[in-house]
């Protein structure tokens, strides 16, 4: 075949064609695998390179630190961005070096040009230290102070006596957190509560409901209570204190790169490793920990570190509330569509309209749900309901209710398709069987039909989960916020608190990915977020298309 | 009967063979039972389902219940009629009201001030200003109404400054208001004039450094004076430095003079109907620098007034003509005069204009008696109408704009209630070029708010909805290739068993959560461009040919390779050559930019005048195109794999080659679907948010460049919507623009959907 008549029977087209699928699948597998790696790789203890960087003006620079990325330009662009390139260089590598330390050097991110760079080496003794502020630290140890006297002196020493004392700071934050969390949150929401009901009583008075005997007597007892609780609160404080007096008792001497002495107290240490020391089962054990960590952990220093544990308990609450919502909606909708709306061009209007609400941007939802949940329905509920708590809303703001409303407006078009699909996949020999005993139409339809479709009715509530847990954008104006001070479930009455705001891992990334002010910093853990979202709803959309596909072989076999 | 066999139904009837039915009383029971279940199930399930078709229904009711108010027109009417408390002989000078509508000011052109209950026209209080013992009040003028500043001109060339105040007190849980005067600059006049000449017209405002007079004397000197306070904390005293100056003349009777808030214009009326412009940044070279003539020959300026932020000064012709002025800096940075508008013309000559405390609006009385509401920005002229028989002399607005106060020439004032809740809308303002402050020319901006009062809100959708556009067509210009190529050679080439493969893998990414491709595209994607722009216009120019080269190398194998190859699997062997090729360009891109870039193609783009922003729309194509791609692809897969075998077939039979198959039978059978899936694509384009929002600058622009960004609708909505107040023309107008974006992907999505429903008709008919 000559190459002319190759072009001529479209061939290169063929091919073309091929190379458009091949693209969309590699860009496909490409993108998973960089969220996997990145999201997975992130909590995998690095190993600290140690080196020296001559600066521009000779002069030489300790760096030690973990290894971030790497990339050749052009020293043009260098040249350009105010670096001083040799002038036979043309193209260049350079490093992005994680140096932490940020109370130290208030940079702990830091390019070097690799020319600039001697051997790197990687010294046993490094240390790795996750703490609560500042960030990382990286350094190698020197003493361990138990209030102020020294105790052991010498890395290996030190290494060694201070591994029990994180344990133990780590002990009595965990009390701490508990009392903060727990105890004292009761407290303050109780307080809360007295107040209300004192405006309650004052209202109640004034509107001529009782008169000053009763109020009075409300108020005296209210008075009475909420003393209890400013004792109880004073209580707790108190024993606060005696757990930060006890946290504070060890400080960790460390040298850092440019050989300065650095005391970092033990209190502040999350958990502390030297990387270059450790075999591969110590680093899985690790590695283990910090993922295990960042799902439970609460964040900290502005969402920027710690764990996710809030959003994902937000996430999963509101799709939670969503579910009971939409599915009895969404099923009985489909049901009558299918089975009783009278079949003709109005119904089909009506079918068309409802399936392209899912076509409808999800932002238009999100006005919808601020103007008529949020400020109407929301406002009118607060003024019939929580007058005493006014001018401060409770529901007439957004919250877990209003947010899980809206996603059920939005992802009801799914469940309705998803279902009306599974109804009509039931072969209409099964119904008339049904019918030719006897049965009502209601009848066929509850025990024959709907236990038939109920496959379908889960696909598309997984379906609509997905989407759900997915959404951001109305979520934006309905409910969610970057941080949530308490859980919308917690130990005090009534336990489910709707009204309350919430953290979802979709906003967690669109808000430290974009707003916050170290976004290198951030970016590991905007990549692990945004892995335990694609995890999560890859695994939700396979679950859903399994059991489509499932059911499609199941009625193959009956219908025929 | 026995009762027993009553009692114990199952038994059947007595005597009998104990049957399997109950009794025929407790059948029907049960069959009316059952037939009541069965129509309340029917009911049941019908309200049910109505309803949810009633709750999506409620969106698009809702949004426009939401919108229509925009549509609202402006009304006054009147509520109260009584005297104003002015002393006998004297004539009301100025009007206003206090932010509740309770009270009433009136200044007196004999220099008192009287507050009074709007409602009842009772006087709360009357306040006589210090003027001095045989001087005369020669003039008066009032500041910006938000200061509640006022000025009175003096015979013996002083002034008199004083400040009406309201405090607010709640005795008893009720609101009380107490009116008073301050007086900024001390109880004794000040000296304007040194020459101690009568003042026969002044002028005030406050500014950021102290206050500004200007003045007219009895024989025609224009004098400008500014005064800087400064309060000793210690002891409590204010002390003014005051400088004065005397302007030149202008070569017409000079009758009033007014001056800017910023210190740095002064603008004098001529007898005549001319307007002249003093720049005084440096007072002491002060000197006019343009004159205009505002109305024809024979006919004067009636009343002028200053828009909230003394920018646009207001001119009123005694021909009943309005309009607006202001100063505009041109390329060469000098100040110019502009004529901004002409709004609508009343029918007798412009006796009073009272303009709004923050918006940009004003209120225009005439000889005739008739009332005027006009809005600056929106171009529009809300209401004309008659509502006194004699001229109306003054105006108070309040300064929520829900009552006025309006004197007219009999002495007698009238309050009213105002509606006028959306004056900044017009389609003219959403949609057309606007002529905003200080610009020469007109143009589309959205720029809604910003942290000072006197900003005028530029609410023009043209550049939100040209970036929509923008990002959509970058996207589908991505999207379309990809997917529809894709899914034609998925659905007639591919291999069954690949095919069941990456099939499910592009759909799966439809689900895929729009934040973590924005995610992606703002913070990886788009640093990564701008440091390999070489990369990626090299791979999408050698990609195809890449492509077609392999293809040329594999027809040139010997059979007996090709052989072992099952056909369908082009997409397998283009795989290594698509990662290789990328490789590649990635890795020579730096020598690329080396030589032909010189070493920074970004720079290189600046140097010959295009604009690169890191975040742009080539970032925002790919990424969204990426997002898009799913819905494109599965659409058109369906589409294509539903051509009836037979129709291919056939011309397969007739000697055709696959290629020209597909060209002359499936893709003309296909089309409408393709066709719809692209409407799909582009109508999913349309409303995406989170990409947009994190790949862009999120700059409105008003250009289709590939390497800047552009702000959409919906990345809008979700950036201000949190921020509006509840019920402003701003919150209106993102609740329109949210109306906008729903009927435009409403419209596109029914359209696709009936397209595939025939399609569905169609292929079932061949």
């Amino acid at each position: 075949m000559t190459i002319r008549k190759w072009f001529k029977s479209g061939a290169p087209w063929i091919w073309l064609n091929a190379g458009a699928i091949a693209v969309s699948v590699i860009m496909v597998v490409g993108l998973l695998t960089l969220i996997l790696v990145r999201g997975f790789g992130h909590f995998w203890p690095a190993p600290i390179l140690e080196t020296q960087v001559t600066t521009p003006e000779g002069g030489s620079v300790r760096v030690v630190g973990a290894l971030v990325r790497s990339e050749t330009i052009p020293t043009q662009v260098m040249r350009e961005s105010g670096m001083s390139v040799p002038d036979d260089q043309q193209v260049a590598t350079r490093h992005l070096i994680k140096q932490g330390n940020r109370d130290v050097t208030g940079r702990d991110f830091r390019w070097y040009p690799e020319w600039a760079m001697s051997e790197w080496r990687y010294p046993d003794a490094a240390l790795w230290i996750e703490r609560r502020e500042w960030g990382d630290f990286y350094g190698f140890p020197l003493r361990l102070l138990e209030n102020g006297r020294v105790i052991a002196e010498g890395e290996a020493r030190v290494w060694e006596a201070l591994q029990p004392r994180i344990e133990r700071a780590n002990r009595i934050h965990e009390e701490i957190e508990s009392i903060q969390r727990g105890e004292i949150g009761r407290v303050n929401y109780l307080m809360e509560r007295v107040r209300l009901d004192q405006r309650r009583a004052q209202m109640a008075f004034e509107q001529g409901e009782i008169d000053a005997a009763e109020r009075d007597r409300r108020l005296a007892e209210l008075d009475v209570r909420q003393q209890e609780l400013s004792a109880r609160y004073g209580e707790l404080r108190q024993q606060l204190e005696d757990l930060y007096d006890q946290v504070d008792r060890d400080v960790l001497v460390a040298r850092v790169a440019d050989g300065r002495e650095w005391q970092v107290p033990v209190a502040q240490i999350v958990r502390a490793a030297q990387p270059n020391a450790m075999g591969v089962f110590q680093k899985l054990g690790l590695y283990g920990e910090r993922l295990w960590n960042f799902f439970t952990g609460y964040p900290r220093e502005a969402n920027t570190e710690g764990g996710i544990f809030p959003a994902i308990f937000g996430t999963v609450a509101m799709v939670f509330v969503m579910s009971i919502i939409v599915t009895p909606f969404g099923v009985l909708a489909a049901i009558y569509l299918r089975e009783y709306a009278r079949q003709g061009t109005l119904l089909r209007m009506i079918r068309i309209s409802v399936y392209n609400l899912a076509g409808v941007p999800s932002i238009v939802f999100g006005v919808f749900g601020l103007g008529f949940f949020v400020y109407f329905v929301g406002g009118a509920i607060d003024e019939a309901f929580f007058p005493a708590a006014l001018p401060s809303p409770t529901f007439g703001t957004p919250g877990l209710l209003w947010a899980s409303l809206t996603l059920a407006l939005l992802t009801l078009p799914v469940v309705i398709v998803a279902t009306e699909e599974g109804l009509a996949r039931i072969p209409s020999t099964v119904r008339h069987g049904s019918l030719a005993l006897g049965a009502t139409k209601s009848e066929t339809l509850w025990r024959v039909v709907v236990p038939l479709a109920t496959p379908a009715m889960m696909t598309g509530l997984i379906l609509a989960i997905a989407r759900a847990a997915g959404e951001v954008a109305p979520l934006m104006l309905v409910g969610v916020v970057k941080l949530a001070p308490t859980l919308p479930v917690d130990g005090n009455f009534p336990y489910v608190h709707l009204e309350r705001k919430i953290m979802h891992l979709g906003f967690h990334i669109y808000d430290v990915g974009f707003q916050s002010p170290n976004v290198e910093a951030a970016q590991p853990l905007v990549y692990a977020t945004a892995m335990s979202l694609v995890v999560l709803i890859v695994v939700l959309n396979l679950t859903a298309i399994n059991i489509r596909n499932r059911l499609r072989e199941k009625y193959r076999g009956e219908s025929d | 009967m026995n009762e027993s066999v009553v009692a114990s139904p199952e038994r059947g009837a007595p005597g009998a063979q104990p049957g399997l039915l109950p009794s025929g009383r407790r059948r029907a029971r049960l069959r009316r039972w059952r037939a009541f279940k069965d129509s309340a199930a029917r009911y049941g399930i019908g309200t049910a389902g109505v309803g949810v078709v009633m709750a999506l229904a409620l969106i698009f009711v809702y949004l426009f219940s939401e919108v229509l108010p925009l549509l609202t027109p402006a009304d006054v009417k009147p509520l109260q009629r009584y005297e104003l408390p002015v002393e006998a002989g004297a004539q009301p000078a100025y009007l206003s009201m206090e932010r509740y509508e309770e009270l009433g000011v009136v200044f007196s052109d004999r220099g008192e001030v009287g507050f009074f209950e709007t409602g009842s026209g009772r006087v709360r209080e009357r306040v006589p200003l210090p003027v001095p013992e045989g001087v005369e009040v020669t003039a008066f003028s009032h500041a910006e109404t938000g200061q509640n500043l006022a000025v009175y001109g003096l015979s013996d060339g002083r002034v008199l400054v004083g400040r009406h105040t309201y405090a607010l007190t709640y005795p008893d849980d009720r609101r009380y208001i107490d009116p008073g005067v301050e007086y900024p600059l001390g109880q004794a006049p000040l000296e304007l004039d040194p020459q101690g000449r009568a003042l026969h017209s002044v002028a005030i405002q406050e500014g950021d450094n102290g206050f500004a007079l200007a003045a007219i004397t009895a024989d025609q000197r224009l004098l400008f004076s500014r005064i800087t306070t400064s309060t000793n904390v210690f002891t409590g005293e204010t002390t003014a430095e005051r400088e004065t100056y005397t302007l030149p003349a202008v070569p017409d009777r000079m009758r009033q003079v007014r001056v800017t808030r910023d210190h740095r214009a002064v603008f004098v009326i001529g007898a005549s109907g001319s307007l002249h412009y003093y720049d005084v940044t440096h007072p002491g070279q002060a000197r006019r620098m343009e004159s205009r003539q505002v109305v024809p020959e024979g006919e004067q300026i009636t009343a002028t007034a200053f828009l909230v932020g003394t920018r646009s000064l207001i001119t009123g012709g005694s021909d009943g003509s309005l309009d607006q002025w202001f100063l505009a800096r041109g390329e060469d940075n000098v100040r110019r005069l502009v004529h901004a508008r002409s709004f609508e013309d009343h029918d007798a000559a412009i006796t009073t204009i009272a303009p709004e405390k923050s918006r940009k609006g004003f209120y225009a009385g005439d000889a005739s008696g008739t009332l005027g509401i006009h809005y600056a920005t929106s171009d529009r002229t809300l209401l004309l109408k008659t509502v006194a028989d004699a001229p109306i002399s003054h105006i108070g607005v309040s300064p929520v704009y829900e009552a006025l106060l309006v004197a007219s020439g009999d002495g007698a004032v009238q309050f009213m209630d105002l509606r006028n809740p959306h004056p900044e809308y017009s389609l003219q303002a959403l949609w057309g070029s606007v002529l905003y402050e200080g610009n020469e020319e007109p143009m589309y901006q959205w720029q809604s708010s910003s942290a000072s009062d006197e900003f005028e809100p530029k609410f023009s959708l043209v550049p939100l909805t040209l970036g929509t556009l923008k990002a959509a067509f970058f996207a589908m210009l991505f999207a379309m290739p990809l997917g529809l190529m894709g899914a034609v050679y998925t659905a007639y080439f591919m291999h069954s068993s690949v095919r069941g493969f990456v099939k499910p893998t592009v759909e799966i990414m439809e689900a895929m959560p729009t934040v973590i491709l924005g995610f992606l595209a703002g913070l990886w994607l788009a640093p990564f461009v701008e440091n390999h722009l070489p990369a990626v216009f090299s791979i999408l120019l050698l990609m195809p040919l890449a492509m077609i080269l392999t293809g040329l190398v594999w027809s040139r194998l010997p059979d007996a390779i090709r052989r072992r190859v099952p056909a369908g699997l082009e997409m397998l062997m283009l795989v290594p050559v698509v990662i290789l090729l990328g490789w590649v360009c990635i890795a020579l891109s730096p020598v690329v930019e080396l030589l032909f870039f010189g070493g920074n193609m970004r720079q290189w783009f600046t140097n010959i005048g295009i604009d690169y922003d890191q975040r742009n729309a080539l970032v925002v194509g790919m990424a969204m195109g990426f997002a898009v791609i799913p819905t494109i692809f599965s659409i058109a897969e369906d589409a294509v794999f539903n051509v009836p075998k037979h129709l291919t077939q056939g011309s397969l039979a007739l000697g055709a080659t696959a290629w020209q198959t597909v060209v002359g039978v499936v893709l003309p059978t296909a089309s409408p679907g393709m066709f719809a899936a692209v409407m799909m694509g582009f109508g999913r384009a349309v409303g995406e948010t989170m990409i947009v929002l994190m790949a862009t600058g999120n700059t409105p622009v008003m250009d289709f460049s590939l390497f800047s960004g552009m702000r959409t609708l919906s990345a809008n909505v979700a950036v201000e919507m949190p921020e509006t107040a509840v019920g402003s023309t701003h919150y209106r107008i993102l609740f329109l623009s949210a109306l906008v974006l729903l009927v435009i992907t409403f419209i596109v999505n029914t359209a696709s959907e009936i397209i595939r429903q025939r399609l569905r008709q169609r292929y079932s008919n061949l």
